[in-house]
C-alpha cells in the first residue's frame, strides 16, 4: 500500500481526494488546507489525519505520494518541498505560475528520479486517444488546419473575488481554461513554437481575460487557431474539442464523440467515405471507481501504477506541462505586443 | 419502513430537458433549444405519460419548480402522477465553488441566517452541525416539490459518489434517515460505482437499499466492469434501478433493453426521451421484454 496524502481541498482536490481514497493500492492518510471548515468536515467523517501547514504534513506523514491542488501561485513552493523530501508529485494544471518556476520543478523530480504528473485530464478522455491514435495511422493525410476550442459557463457576470480573477495568481482565462486546449494540441497534434497573433478579451472580468483568440504553429510546421471563452452561458459545462483538416478527411473530436469524415474509404480502418461517428461507449478507459468522468479516475490510476513501478509514464510529465506554461507565455506576451 | 413503495418498472428521466446528454455535446445543445419553453417539457411528459408511465425522476433543477407549479394546477390531470427528486443539482454548486470557494457557496445556498452565524462564530460553534447544514440544504431543494408525491428522494451520483470515495459513508446514512423523517420518503442513492456503495451502505446498515446506476450491455459507466454488477444482481439484496440503459444512445434499443430485462432484481428502469416515437419504442419494448423475463 502506498501512502497518500492531498494539499488543497477545492472543487479538484476534494475530487481527487475521494479517488484516490477509493483506490484499492492506496492508504489515504492525511489532507491539508486553509479552511478550518473543510477540515473539520474530514476530522469528523473520516479517517484521514488534518493539517492546515503542508510542511508539517509532509514532514510526519512518511507519504508516498502527494496530490497538489492548491491555487496556482502555491504549486512551487509546496512542489518543491515534497520533492526535496522525495515524495512522488500528482499537480493540478496550470504546472506553475512562470516557466522559470517549472523549470526548477522539472528539473528537480527528474534529477531525483521521483515520478511527476499534471492534471490534464483530457489525455486520459478515451475519444482524445482515439483521435491520435487515428492521427498517428495518417487517416486523413497531411494535415493543413486544426482548431482547439473551449467553451463553458465560469465567469459569468461582473464580480470578481478569488485568485481566479487576479493575473498574478495565475487567473484569467488563458492561464486556467485555455491551458487544457494548449496542452491538448500539445500531446495531440503538435507542440506550440509560435504564436502568430492574438486577442484577448475581457468579457464580463476586470484586469483579466474571459477570452482568448490566437493562431499557432506547430513544432511539425501545422497551424491552427486556438478559441477559448470560459463566459459562455450556453455551455451547461466545459466543453473542449478539437477540429482537424487534412487533405484526405476532417476529424471532430470532443469529450463525447468523434466524428471522422472521409473522402475516400479507408479500409484498414474500416471507415466508409462520408461521415462516420464513434462515442465515448466504446473508447472510455475501463476504471475502478468513478467520479465526475472516467478520465479522473484515469489519471490517477496511472499515477498510482507509476509509482508502484517506480518508472515515469509517458503521458502528463512536468516536462510536458512545462512546455503548456511556455505557451501561455508566448501567447500573452504576443496580446501584449499587439 | 423497508421497502415502503414498489416503484413502477418504468421511470422518466429528465436529462433530454436540460441538455444533458452523455455522448454528444451537440445534441445536448439541440436538446436545450427544444425545450427551450416549459410547455415543449410537460408536451413530453404528457406523452410519456400517456405511454402509461407515472413517474418523473428528476433534478432539482430551478425550472422543475415551474413543471412542480403547474403539476400542482392541475390535481385532477395528475392523480396519480409522482416524482422522485434527485439533488442536488449539482452543476449549480459547482460553478458556485470554482466561482467563490466552500464556504462562499454556503454561504449563498444556505437558507436563513444560519450560516452566518455558524461563520461569525467560528468552527468550534459549528462542528457539531454539518448534517444540520445538510439537512437545511435538502429542505431547501425540496421545498419546489411541496405537495406533490415524492415517496423516493435520491441522492445524484456525483454527491454520493464522492461521499463514498470519502468514506464519508456517516453522510450517507444521515441522507437516508433525513428523508425517512421529515418527507417520509424512501432514500435512493445514485451512482456509478454500484458493487462498492452496496458494500458500503450494508456497514452502515442501510440494508436493501433503492440504488440507481448505469447498467447496459455496453458495460459503459459500470465501474469494475459488467460481470461484477451481474454477480451483485443476482446474489446480493438491492433494489436496483437500471439507468443508461441505452448507453447514452450508442447501443441498439431492442437488445439494450432486452439485456436489462433479462436480469435479476431491476425493479426499474429509468430512461428519458424527447420525443414521441422513441418513448413509445422503449416503453413497447420495457413491456414486451419484460414479460418475457418475468
Amino acid at each position: 500500500m502506498l501512502k497518500a496524502g492531498v494539499i488543497g481541498l477545492g472543487k479538484m482536490g476534494i475530487s481527487h481526494a475521494a479517488i484516490v481514497g477509493a483506490h484499492p493500492s492506496v492508504d489515504f492518510v492525511a489532507v491539508c488546507d486553509v479552511s478550518s471548515v473543510v477540515l473539520d468536515v474530514f476530522k469528523k467523517y473520516t479517517r484521514v489525519n488534518t493539517y492546515s501547514d503542508y510542511v508539517k504534513m509532509i514532514d510526519k506523514e512518511e507519504l508516498d505520494f502527494v496530490v497538489i491542488a492548491t491555487p496556482t501561485k502555491f504549486h512551487y513552493p509546496v512542489v518543491k518541498y515534497a520533492l526535496e523530501k522525495n515524495i512522488h508529485v500528482f499537480c493540478e494544471k496550470p504546472f506553475s505560475l512562470t516557466s522559470v518556476e517549472g523549470t526548477e520543478l522539472a528539473k528537480i523530480a527528474k534529477r531525483k528520479s521521483l515520478i511527476n504528473q499534471v492534471g490534464y485530464h483530457n489525455n486520459f478522455v478515451g475519444t482524445f486517444r482515439e483521435l491520435k491514435r487515428l492521427l498517428g495511422e495518417n487517416v486523413i493525410g497531411e494535415i493543413v488546419h486544426f482548431t482547439g476550442e473551449a467553451y463553458g459557463p465560469v465567469v459569468t457576470k461582473e464580480k470578481g473575488g478569488t485568485w481566479r480573477s487576479n493575473p498574478a495568481e495565475g487567473g484569467g482565462c488563458t492561464s486556467d481554461y485555455a491551458s487544457h486546449v494548449v496542452n491538448l494540441i500539445q500531446e495531440v497534434i503538435g507542440r506550440p513554437v509560435k504564436i502568430n497573433g492574438t486577442l484577448l478579451k475581457s468579457i464580463y472580468s476586470k484586469g483579466v481575460d474571459d477570452a482568448v483568440y490566437s493562431l499557432l504553429t506547430l513544432d511539425n510546421d501545422i497551424s491552427g487557431v486556438l478559441l477559448v471563452n470560459w463566459s459562455d452561458d450556453t455551455y451547461r459545462k466545459m466543453s473542449t474539442s478539437l477540429t482537424i483538416q487534412g487533405k484526405m478527411g476532417k476529424i471532430f473530436c470532443d469529450a463525447t464523440e468523434i466524428r471522422i469524415f472521409m473522402k475516400e474509404d479507408n479500409q484498414k480502418e474500416k471507415l466508409e467515405k462520408g461521415w462516420t461517428t464513434k462515442y465515448i461507449t466504446e473508447f472510455a478507459l475501463p476504471v475502478n471507481f468513478y467520479l465526475r468522468g472516467e478520465e479522473y479516475s484515469a489519471q490517477i490510476d496511472y499515477f498510482v501504477d507509476n509509482v508502484l513501478n517506480k518508472k515515469q509514464g509517458s503521458y502528463n510529465t512536468f516536462e510536458q506541462g512545462l512546455h503548456t506554461n511556455k505557451v501561455i507565455e508566448m501567447i500573452l506576451d504576443n496580446a501584449k505586443q499587439n | 419502513m423497508q421497502n415502503k413503495i414498489k416503484m413502477d418498472k418504468i421511470l422518466f428521466g429528465d436529462n433530454q430537458f436540460f441538455a444533458v446528454n452523455h455522448i454528444s455535446d451537440e445534441k445536448s445543445m439541440a436538446q436545450s433549444i427544444k425545450f427551450k419553453d416549459d410547455d415543449a417539457i410537460i408536451k413530453t411528459l404528457d406523452i410519456a405519460r400517456q405511454a402509461g408511465i407515472n413517474t418523473f425522476m428528476c433534478t432539482t433543477h430551478d425550472r422543475i419548480a415551474n413543471i412542480c407549479d403547474i403539476i400542482r394546477a392541475d390535481p385532477e390531470k395528475y392523480k396519480d402522477f409522482k416524482m422522485f427528486p434527485c439533488m442536488p443539482y449539482a452543476h449549480k454548486y459547482a460553478n458556485a465553488v470554482t466561482e467563490s470557494g466552500i464556504t462562499g457557496t454556503l454561504k449563498q445556498y444556505v437558507p436563513g441566517n444560519f450560516l452566518g452565524s455558524l461563520f461569525k462564530g467560528g468552527v468550534a460553534y459549528l462542528s457539531k452541525d454539518y448534517l444540520s447544514i445538510m439537512e437545511l440544504l435538502i429542505d431547501a431543494e425540496m421545498k419546489m416539490f411541496k405537495g406533490i408525491d415524492t415517496p423516493v428522494i435520491f441522492l445524484q451520483n456525483v454527491l454520493t459518489d464522492l461521499l463514498l470515495g470519502l468514506g464519508m459513508i456517516e453522510v450517507l446514512g444521515a441522507f437516508h434517515s433525513y428523508v425517512e423523517k421529515k418527507y417520509n420518503a424512501e432514500a435512493g442513492f445514485i451512482t456509478m460505482n454500484m458493487p462498492k456503495l452496496l458494500r458500503e451502505l450494508e456497514k452502515v446498515g442501510i440494508e436493501n437499499p433503492i440504488i440507481c446506476s448505469s447498467i447496459n450491455q455496453a458495460g459503459f459507466r459500470m465501474s469494475g466492469g459488467k460481470e461484477l454488477y451481474e454477480s451483485v444482481l443476482k446474489t446480493r439484496k438491492l433494489r436496483a434501478i437500471a439507468m443508461q440503459v441505452l448507453g447514452g444512445g450508442a447501443i441498439n434499443p431492442k437488445q439494450a433493453i432486452e439485456y436489462v430485462c433479462s436480469l435479476p432484481n431491476i425493479e426499474s428502469i429509468l430512461f428519458g426521451a424527447s420525443s414521441k416515437a422513441n418513448i413509445t419504442q422503449t416503453v413497447g419494448y420495457i413491456n414486451n421484454f419484460n414479460k418475457l423475463y418475468v
